[in-house]
């Protein structure tokens, strides 16, 4: 409180907001290529050298780069689809999730690093497609494996007595068919967007109080800063940590379509 | 698209805290962007990374297996051969002992078979002992018999010759007799000798 009514070296402080980005690299027409459309396309590209480079000795014992590169891959395929998809039909969908996971972790990892600094995702249209995405797949899933009778699995549960059902229906339709897609972007996109936000929030803030001629208001920018770091942190788990909920979830849905009559 | 984006920005500023739903609306060129950026992803995932690292894991696996394998061969190999072994040196004990019985048992034989012709060997002399010593007694009471006769006779001669009243004559007869019949003992002494 007693801050604020110091008086304020360069105007009062205007935090940076939802929509400030930087300008567009270039543009072509409405086409604007913007920063985030480079990072999401540098992620493609680094993505595929990294897992290509690691998987192509193939060596029986392998090396630093294969083994950290089947580790990766060891995770999505063991941890994520082998023990939740299960049985025989979850190697088909490894490539899948592989992509997945490793698409969304790398562009959120860049909110964690210094100069590119954005996760992809804190731009909503991302998350939106990958959710969008995910949820065709697996009512395509479903349907490919129990038929057009899925659309009333999905939503029916067995065992629940009629007059209940009038009830339970309209619920399982809601939060399977709308709830579900629109929560798996929103997190997604929510998360990286606030992250986004601390940090740049911290940076102009720091910035701002340093630029301050009182000594005490350059000294709390010493404070600003420890919560800044505690919150990239914070930021770099939530980071990985959304990756994985993401790829997890998709698991999750396409294990229910597929095994919809024993549900 | 267009009509999209003047919804978006229309329901930007109609919102109540000044364009917060805002954040809420795609970029169409975003979703663009994402998609083929992801659709490459997942065709080079399809195409190189999940077969390569699969091919490693198969590959893999297989060496361990086959790994397994030879060491489960050689461990029941190793079995075999000692439980071969171990037969070899029972039936080696078992040969040793039945040989060593058979020596022991052909000794007592052959002691015994020993023995029993010593016995019988003994027995042969004895008898021949006694057949010579029979044969020789009957020699001599044969030969004794005929020169008692003899004797007797000759005695009985010389007795009769001379003069049976005379004592003096009687006994000299008798002495010359005792004489002969010592030297002539003599005699077939030396002879037998």
């Amino acid at each position: 409180m007693i801050a604020l009514t110091l008086p304020l070296e360069g105007g009062p402080f205007t935090p940076p907001s939802v929509e400030s980005h930087l300008p567009a690299l270039f543009s072509i027409g409405s086409f604007e290529f913007t920063k985030q459309m480079l990072l999401v396309l540098l992620s493609v590209a680094l993505i595929s050298w990294f897992f290509i480079a690691a998987a192509r000795k193939g060596q029986l014992v392998p090396g630093k780069l294969q083994f950290l590169g089947e580790m990766g891959y060891g995770f999505v395929r063991n941890s994520v689809a082998k023990d939740i998809i299960g049985g025989k039909d979850f190697v088909k969908f490894v490539p899948f999730l592989f992509a997945i996971f490793f698409f969304i972790l790398v562009n959120n990892i860049y909110g964690a690093i210094p100069i590119l600094q954005l996760p992809s995702f804190s731009h909503v249209g991302g998350a939106y497609f990958m959710a969008a995405m995910v949820f065709v797949t697996w009512i395509a899933v479903g349907i490919k494996r129990n038929g057009i009778r899925y659309l009333k699995l999905a939503v029916v549960p067995s065992g629940v007595p009629l007059p209940l059902l009038f009830l339970v229906v309209p619920i399982e339709i809601i939060s399977n068919f709308i709830v579900r897609p629109m929560t798996h972007s929103l997190r997604l996109f929510a998360t990286m967007l606030a992250g986004h936000l601390i940090v740049m929030l911290a940076g102009e803030g720091i910035r701002f109080l340093v630029e301050q001629d009182n000594v005490a208001l350059k000294g709390v920018s010493l404070l600003v800063l420890i919560g800044a770091i505690a919150m990239y942190a914070l930021e770099a788990l939530i980071m990985v940590l959304q990756a994985y909920v993401f790829v997890l979830l998709t698991a999750i849905y396409i294990e229910g379509a597929l095994h919809a009559d024993s549900h | 698209m267009k009509n999209f984006m003047t919804f978006a920005a229309v329901n930007a500023e109609g919102s109540t805290d000044g364009g917060g739903a805002a954040i809420l609306l795609p970029n169409v060129w975003e979703i663009l962007v994402v998609a083929v950026g992801f659709a490459i992803l997942l065709f080079v995932v399809i195409k190189f990374v999940v077969p390569m690292f699969e091919k490693t894991y198969a590959e893999r696996s297989a060496a361990i297996e086959g790994g397994i394998a030879k060491a489960e061969a050689a461990q029941a190999e190793a079995t075999a051969t000692l439980e071969e072994y171990k037969q070899q040196l029972v039936d080696a004990r078992t040969e040793a002992n039945r040989i060593r019985e058979e020596a022991r048992a052909e000794g007592a034989q052959i002691l015994a078979d020993l023995k029993e012709k010593a016995a019988s060997e003994s027995a042969r002399i004895t008898e021949q002992a006694h057949a010579a010593i029979a044969a020789e007694r009957q020699a001599a009471v044969v030969s004794l018999r005929t020169e008692v006769g003899t004797l007797a006779t000759t005695l009985a001669g010389r007795i009769v010759g001379e003069s049976l009243n005379d004592d003096e004559r009687s006994s000299r007869v008798v002495d010359r007799f005792l004489a002969d019949l010592e030297s002539q003992q003599g005699q077939n002494a030396g002879a037998a000798q």
